[in-house]
């Protein structure tokens, strides 16, 4: 490569790694707005700002979901394994909505500490497979139970 | 001497007659790939493909979603590097490339967002959330449309070569961001799906049309580009000798 092009190749790489470096400070710094949903440990913790609309993720904790026989009203916990935030969400929840699934709510934390919500978003997962291959597991996994439970009667 | 040796074939590339010959010797392969690929991706994974356990049929829309955002990414790396190619060692037919594939990579993204908000909807419960993986995409649709204005709008062609080149490689900057926003920022769009170097998070049967439509779009995309920088180049060499020859042999086989 002769010295003009390589000088040309020199000041483009130099142009990209600026502008990468500028971009990436620029990122770094508005992190938590660009993340779509507060954690429940972040707003156990404060972090999530108070009084103002926010959106809450997590897993939906399995058994908690209570529904209102006269209303659409939904109560049910979200969860991050350490935390857990109460939602209540009156309206219909998206078809992936289920004990387990993850969810993104948006709506005001109120004075209880619960979250009143007004959008629900079912939240998917990577994973794909076919519903032979999930009633397999879902097997497998009732039979581990099993197991474990007629071992422990034995003991 | 060896170090010029090792050039002569990048150099040549640059050649306009040289692509024409190259590239139409290219094209029949490639349209007969892009068709058995595209033909048999579509019906393994729009028919035959099991039903998602969760989302049932709908997931099915990934064989077009997939294909589509892996090659808007893709295409946007080709601008800026053809880009970089025709600012270092000033070839023209870098910016024929670059101004003739903007418009398929725009395409393709305007196809990844549609489908994804046609996924989204029955899946998330809404068409559109901003969030960093649909917002970063939505950002790589705006920068197709500046290369394509800039393209436009200079109607000296170095000068426009040279200013979509530098938005082409400034912009490259967003692939990563759109390729990790998934993984750096909590988002309602999922991980990657589909992978070719590590374990896809699908079985064999799922995961093997999903990988043949990819080859599939990735084959038609060189076809339309190939297509398209033929008639660029013809239109741009209209003066030089080997291109007369070759439109009035085109002319005469077609009478």
């Amino acid at each position: 490569m002769n010295p003009v092009r390589k000088k040309r190749l020199l000041i483009i790489l130099a142009i990209l790694a600026g502008v990468g470096i500028a971009v990436a400070l620029a990122l770094s710094a508005l992190q938590q707005n660009i993340n779509l949903f507060y954690t429940p440990t972040q707003i156990a913790n404060g972090e999530a700002p108070q009084d103002t609309r926010i959106r809450a993720g997590g897993l939906v904790e399995e058994g908690s979901v209570k529904r209102s026989s006269d209303s659409l009203e939904t109560d049910f916990v979200v969860t991050d394994g350490a935390e857990n935030v109460t939602i209540r969400y009156s309206g219909i929840l998206p078809d992936l909505f289920r004990e387990g699934q993850g969810i993104v709510a948006m709506g005001k934390v109120n004075a209880d500490g619960v979250l009143i919500a007004d959008q629900v978003l079912a939240k998917h997962d990577e994973n794909y497979m076919p519903p032979e291959v999930m009633q397999a597991l879902e097997q497998s996994a009732m039979k581990q139970k099993h197991d474990a439970a007629t071992q422990g009667g034995a003991q | 001497m060896s170090n010029l040796m090792n050039w002569t074939w990048f150099h040549k590339l640059g050649s306009p007659k040289w692509f024409y010959e190259i590239s139409g010797r290219l094209l029949p392969w490639l349209s007969a790939a892009a068709v058995v690929l595209l033909a048999v991706g579509l019906v393994w994974g729009l028919a035959f493909a099991p039903p998602d356990y969760q989302q049932g049929n709908s997931f099915r829309i990934i064989y077009i979603h997939v294909p589509a955002a892996f090659l808007a990414q893709s295409v946007y790396v080709m601008l800026a590097v053809a880009g970089g190619v025709g600012l270092v060692w000033k070839m023209k037919i870098a910016d024929v490339a670059v101004q003739q594939a903007a418009p398929i990579g725009a395409w393709m993204t305007v196809i990844a967002l549609v489908t994804g908000a046609i996924w989204g909807k029955p899946t998330w419960g809404t068409y559109w959330v901003w969030d960093a993986r649909l917002t970063s995409m939505l950002i790589l649709l705006f920068l197709y449309f500046g290369v394509i204005a800039l393209g436009q709008a200079i109607s000296n062609r170095d000068s426009a070569a040279k200013a979509c080149a530098v938005l082409a490689i400034v912009g490259v900057i967003n692939i990563p961001i759109i390729k990790y926003s998934v993984e750096w920022w909590n988002t309602l769009h999922q991980p990657a799906t589909f992978s070719v170097i590590e374990k896809p998070a699908m079985p064999l049967e799922m995961w093997l049309p999903l990988l043949i439509m990819v080859l599939g779009f990735y084959c038609f995309f060189g076809v339309v580009l190939l297509l398209r920088m033929r008639l660029e180049v013809l239109k741009r060499e209209a003066r030089s000798s080997w291109a007369k020859a070759e439109v009035k042999a085109q002319v005469e086989k077609s009478l």
